[in-house]
């Protein structure tokens, strides 16, 4: 214990080893091969922004949740268990389980239908260039944001643990990103992302295991959070929501079920075509209807290496941790510091730099969707339309590749833009609510009502981003607009992005219905393989029950209900 | 995994991560075997049989997915 401490005033937690160092190094020359490997199979626009549509359900699956399990995620996650409990698991069981099968079963078949390349490519085919349009400017924008978010969070950890330069960290890894990307397009990044599934699992794991051992299980470790934060309840799930200010998070229960479950996550995983992309690239609609709820269940399981390490956390560390800011004190952590102080705490030589190696590969991975993501969007929804139509091929796939390098470099620049964010988590959550939220009412309409115009499309999802900018601003403005938009003025920052999420998509479904009943509605021949209602969607009827993805996802769900009942 | 281009499974890959780093993790667990560091719980000797794990997941992976012509 004294010897963590010593490290910590020093500056750094810790030294990697010899061992350690060739852990790192091969990971990055692993990586780099695999891509100059598949540069040779990345060679048409399908296989260089679709990965040639050829992934099975499980590597999709992998990848559909990888895609989601950067290092943000790792070190932000694992710092809100330890600020807010496990109230944190929210977002990864009723804030993801329920969107994730509904896109594998009700959204998937009109995505992968329709043949299209991106969600702004879904937009266009329904509502037409002008909400695409809107969603694709928009959605590079978020991309290359979150890109910067990803990458500043990999270089505080780097920072932290090894006391490595945050300028050396972000260029080294980024181009390396920027490398193996540009060569192997989606493959690369979808190789990638199982390889950084299987790290993170396997450098992650250790710390719950050892942290139950130590605080002797479950129960144990409970008794010292209570020690340690007395009067405070970090442990369950829904008993502290009833009101505002009895849980640590400032959320009543209406904000994680319709802002959360109903809203964000809806939105996220549904429409967010970093995610999509990865399940667009199943070989077939069966697999594409299966990745999602695969990745569902491994989804599911992610709270044991990311919320339990912060509730251990809470009863191991001898320290307090505190807010993050940029200037804190030496010797003093901020809560995105908990996994790296708890890897630390258990890891020696060789562990130590498979959870180094874990959270790089974290951060690359993420970075690796983020700029493919953005590649795609920015080549065949902004670029084809707008700039240069009918191009060949291959124009198109140099210019993916182009793009990849250049959204690298933009993404740089917004990293040390974050570093001025109070919270990584409350930075992201926002650019969620301004996009996410109201392109999902957006989405939803257009599959499922045949009626919904061009117009409404458009206006709807304008007028619900402008509401949720607007809704932000005044929030951080003043905590007048808190009480009105959050119901409380106790919500903090997560949610109240919950509440902008749910007022901004409720009014980008009212603008949409209201100027769709006023404009004129697209013909039925227009629509087919778009709308539910004129699109024949091949039913698995020959299937067994073991095959049927409808049968996983009730199982889902399930288990879904089954944790809420176990953690309440 | 590749029908059109047969591609290299990518849970071979993934073997090869599993076998590289089973065997550097298990060889540090050995080497400081009887010095271990100055972590909590460090007389679990974490490091050995987490990496005899990844070897044996390796070698597993590798065989099932390794290249065929």
């Amino acid at each position: 214990m004294t010897a963590i401490l010593g490290m910590l005033e020093t500056g750094r937690l810790v030294r990697l080893s010899a061992v350690d160092l060739a852990i790192v190094i091969f990971y990055f020359a692993l990586v780099l091969g695999i891509g100059f490997y598949l540069k040779g199979f990345a060679k048409t626009g399908e296989d260089f922004f679709l990965a040639g549509r050829e992934m099975t359900a499980w590597v999709a699956g992998l990848a559909f949740v990888s895609a989601n399990l950067g290092s943000l995620e790792l070190l932000g996650w694992a710092g809100n268990a330890y600020q807010y409990g496990i109230l944190a698991a929210h977002w990864y069981w009723i804030g993801a389980i329920p969107a994730m099968v509904f896109l594998g079963l009700v959204m998937m078949p009109f995505y992968y239908i329709s043949k299209t390349h991106s969600v702004p490519g879904y937009l266009q085919l329904r509502y037409g260039s002008a909400a695409s349009g809107l969603s694709a400017v928009t959605f590079a924008i978020m991309t290359i944001l979150m890109s910067g978010v990803n990458m500043y969070a990999m270089a505080v950890v780097m920072k932290v643990v090894l006391g490595w330069d945050i300028n050396f960290s972000m260029w080294v890894s980024s181009l390396t990103v920027g490398v193996y990307v540009a060569a192997g397009g989606l493959f690369s990044a979808i190789f990638n992302e199982v390889l950084q599934f299987f790290l993170i699992w396997f450098g992650a794991l250790l710390i719950p295991i050892l942290g139950l051992y130590e605080t002797g299980g479950w129960k144990g470790m409970v008794e010292r959070i209570q020690q340690n934060f007395p009067g405070q309840d970090f442990t369950h799930m829904w008993g502290p929501m009833h009101s505002f200010s009895s849980n640590p998070m400032g959320i009543h229960w209406t904000g994680i079920v319709f802002g959360l479950a109903a809203v964000q996550s809806m939105g996220y995983w549904t429409t967010d075509f970093l995610v999509v992309q990865r399940v667009l690239s199943a070989k077939d609609i069966r697999s594409a209807k299966m990745a999602p709820i695969i990745g569902s269940f491994f989804k599911m399981a992610v709270p044991l290496i990311v919320i339990l390490p912060g509730l251990l956390g809470l009863a191991v560390l001898p320290m307090h941790l505190v807010p993050n800011s940029p200037h804190l004190p030496p010797g003093q952590h901020s809560y995105d510091e908990v996994l790296p102080l708890m890897l630390v705490r258990y890891c020696g030589p060789g562990l130590l730099g498979l959870g180094v190696t874990a959270l790089v590969a974290g951060f690359m991975a993420g970075m690796a969707g983020n700029v493919s993501a953005f590649a795609t969007v920015w080549t065949y929804d902004i670029y084809r339309p707008f700039l240069k139509k009918n191009a060949p091929d291959q124009h198109y796939v140099s210019m993916g590749r182009w793009c990849t390098i250049i959204g690298l470099f933009i993404s740089i620049g917004t990293a040390y833009l974050a570093m001025r964010s109070e919270s990584l988590m409350d930075y992201v959550q926002a650019l969620f609510g301004f996009f996410i939220a109201p392109l999902f009412g957006t989405v939803l309409l257009g599959m499922l009502w045949k009626r919904v115009t061009k117009a409404g499309g458009f206006w709807g999802l304008l007028a619900g981003t402008l509401t949720s900018i607007t809704l932000f601003l005044l929030m951080k403005a003043s905590p007048h607009w808190v009480a009105i938009f959050a119901l409380s003025p106790e919500a903090k920052g997560l949610a109240q992005a919950m509440y902008q999420s749910l007022w901004s998509c409720t009014t980008c479904v009212v603008v949409t219905i209201l100027v769709t009943l006023v404009t004129k509605p697209r013909p039925d021949e227009e629509l087919r393989g778009l709308v539910y209602s004129l699109t024949d969607v091949a039913k698995e009827k020959h299937a067994s029950l073991l095959h049927k993805p409808v049968f996983w996802g009730i199982t889902a769900m399930a288990l879904l209900v089954i944790l809420q009942i176990i953690f309440w | 995994m590749s029908e059109k281009h047969n591609i290299i499974p990518v849970w071979f890959f993934v073997g090869v991560l599993f076998l590289v780093y089973g065997v550097l993790i298990l060889g540090s667990g050995i080497a400081e075997w009887s010095h271990p560091p100055n972590t909590v719980l460090a007389d679990l000797h974490a490091p050995v049989w987490w990496g005899a794990l990844l070897i044996v997941l390796g070698v597993v992976y590798c065989g099932a997915f390794r290249p065929r012509q």
